[in-house]
């Protein structure tokens, strides 16, 4: 496993995870009969950036099928999902998974890269499993316990901050979503985050302008975000989610002594516009009828 | 009795000095959660996390995952009222090991009950993996920095400052999860068992010098762990006391000392009647340490008139006897029994 990992892949590659992660999250929806699918949708190609190029990390520390449920964080006990991201060395890059309720996203990613076995994604939701819908630190992929909003990025700051102290030369990735931006403590955690110079930190945001209520713009507005995050005083990229490239340069910009934002505008349909008739309410996705699921499920054939 | 200023901060920077892996926060509350010192002793080891306690919580978490010793410092209601939730998840949740330190507890502060941390006991015994203090003197305070370092988790200490009491010696250091007999009834048991924890054991103690006098037994028991809260000398005192048991604390009598006790008796199915002094299911307000003292009825005459109604004796006890009694000094506090 990870052998992928060590070479350069070309943007089509990328494409490929990308189109896998979509693929695999609406053959979850249709087989559970819901997931976060939208997110899957609008995020897939920043992170199959991210797990396919971008991430320096070492190869899987975690078995390919996930173990059960292992219990709560306790003393002398701590579960650590972040090791299908390879141990934590102190030249490697960390990825923290704001947004938790896109882990089925992650998960996809880590099946795509040869991380997790399908049949660890198969376990998506299913009691006793540590694949869960909104997962935690246990769950594949992930380092942090965040379905919670608005914590990671404080969290990556101490982390960043603890790295910067020790030397280490890796990075600290955070994904976050748009609705994140509606929290008052996501604005805390730039305000420190910029405090402190941390520019071993790169945000993704996934704005992908919906939340559970309908359009961000609806319920409660947070642009012009790019302007906010540069009053701030942070570095901010602003690019078209669903270019890989131009992610992928916004990522490689330069931003000294500031943590960098790049805002990815992403449509929560992208590759299944099946689902844009049901926008904007595409928090969770479940098929009303079963003539629905089985056009949903027609599509998916053709992918 | 003596008293002692300063007492956390200069501890601190002796418990740290030879663990560099312990870092401070500070809430923009530095003079006041008396970490300067270590500020100046250790600048590269103090963070300034600026008002802004949801994220300083996170951050704190941040931290810890990565090795270091976070002693996060502000005032309690900062904590766990602003960020509880921030406390849950990025810090109880993982089991990190951060040590909260939160001061003005009660009514130990005239800042009003935007300032007053009447609750935090209740709030926060309910949180997974949290351990629990409490201070009540400066033998507490120089005790607690070693006692929380033990703890392979996350730790919370309700913090007093400046000015406070030696009532205990320092050569005998407060124990995990174990009470401190202050006085003993008596070897036929007592009339009162007496619980207290924080400021109100000084009271009690007070209160107990001055009921003695009056043929009053009065087995007093002074709390410093808050959460685990299982020590089986509470049992026994409790079983032996012939009216039952009093806890006095600076706190809500919903869910924190009196709480502790009352789960703690019946569990062990003890039958002993339960009176709990504290602030009774109201905030409080701005006012100054003495007034509010007497007014929440939290000082040595309220915990008297509560024993008088307990064993049905009045000793009309007055503010001056109590002033009295408040001068034979506690100086060989060890030697309590002897007043």
């Amino acid at each position: 496993m990870g052998t992928l990992q060590e070479s350069v892949r070309t943007t089509l590659d990328i494409e490929t995870i990308a189109h896998g992660i979509r693929r695999r999250a609406l053959d979850l929806t249709i087989q559970k009969n819901g997931c976060y699918l939208s997110q899957a949708l609008s995020s897939a190609d920043i992170l199959a950036l991210l797990y396919g190029k971008l991430l320096n990390i070492g190869p899987s520390a975690a078995p390919e099928i996930p173990q059960p449920f292992p219990g709560v964080p306790r003393p002398g006990f701590h579960p650590l999902g972040a090791d299908y991201n390879g141990l934590r060395e102190p030249h490697h890059d960390r990825l923290l998974l704001s947004a938790a309720h896109y882990a089925v996203a992650v998960y996809a990613a880590l099946v795509e890269v040869g991380r997790m076995s399908p049949d660890g994604l198969a376990q998506f939701n299913e009691d006793g499993s540590s694949v869960e819908m909104i997962g935690g630190e246990h769950s594949p992929g992930m380092e942090l316990t965040t379905g919670s909003f608005g914590q990671a990025l404080s969290q990556a700051g101490g982390i960043a901050l603890a790295r910067r102290l020790r030397g280490d030369t890796g990075r600290v990735y955070v994904f976050m979503s748009d609705g994140e931006f509606e929290e008052g403590q996501t604005y805390e955690g730039v305000q420190a985050s910029v405090h402190y110079q941390l520019d071993n930190v790169t945000v993704f945001v996934d704005v992908n302008g919906q939340q559970v209520d309908g359009a961000i713009d609806d319920v409660m507005r947070i642009e012009p975000l790019a302007d906010r995050l540069e009053g701030f005083g942070a570095a901010v990229q602003v690019v078209d989610g669903h270019d890989i490239e131009a992610i992928e340069r916004a990522a490689a910009a330069e931003h000294t002594g500031k943590p960098l934002f790049v805002l990815c505008y992403t449509d929560t349909a992208r590759g299944v516009p099946l689902l844009n008739e049901r926008k904007p309410y595409l928090h969770y996705v479940r098929f009303k009828s079963d003539a629905e699921k089985r056009q949903f499920a027609e599509f998916l054939a053709t992918m | 009795m003596t008293t002692e200023t300063q007492v956390h901060e200069r501890n601190l920077v002796r418990f740290a000095a030879d663990k560099p892996e312990v870092i401070v926060f500070s809430g923009d509350l530095t003079g006041s959660t008396e970490i300067k010192a270590f500020k100046e002793a250790y600048p590269d080891r103090f963070f300034s996390l600026g008002m802004a306690e949801q994220n300083m919580m996170s951050w704190a978490g941040g931290m810890a995952r990565e090795g270091f010793l976070p002693h996060v410092h502000t005032f309690a209601v900062f904590m766990y009222r602003r960020a509880l939730d921030q406390i849950e998840m990025s810090i109880a949740y993982p089991n990190l090991r951060v040590r909260m330190f939160g001061f003005l507890p009660g009514i130990t502060t005239p800042g009003g009950v935007s300032h007053q941390a009447i609750d935090d006991i209740a709030v926060l015994r309910g949180v997974p993996n949290l351990t629990i203090f409490e201070t009540g003197d400066a033998t507490d305070i120089e005790s607690i920095l070693d006692l929380a370092h033990g703890v392979d988790g996350p730790v919370y200490v309700r913090m007093l400052r400046k000015e406070v009491p030696r009532l205990f010696p320092a050569d005998h250091p407060t124990r995990f999860d174990t009470v401190r007999v202050v006085s003993e009834g008596g070897s036929t048991g007592s009339d009162v068992a007496l619980v207290t924890s924080g400021i109100s054991t000084e009271e009690a103690m007070r209160a107990t010098a001055y009921l003695t006098s009056k043929g009053v037994s009065v087995e007093h028991l002074h709390a410093a762990t808050l959460k685990p809260f299982t020590d089986e000398q509470v049992i026994q005192s409790a079983a032996r006391s012939r009216y039952g048991v009093l806890t006095a604390e600076n706190h809500t009598t919903i869910g924190g000392l009196g709480t502790c006790v009352a789960e703690l008796l019946a569990q062990h199915g003890t039958a002993a009647k339960l009176r709990k002094l504290g602030l009774f299911d109201t905030y409080a307000h701005g006012a100054s340490h003495q007034y509010l003292m007497k007014e929440y009825n939290l000082d040595a005459i309220s915990i008297v008139r509560a024993v008088e109604e307990m064993v049905g004796e009045s000793f009309g006890v007055s503010e001056e006897e109590m002033a009295t009694v408040r001068l034979s000094d506690f100086a060989a506090a060890g030697q309590l029994d002897a007043l």
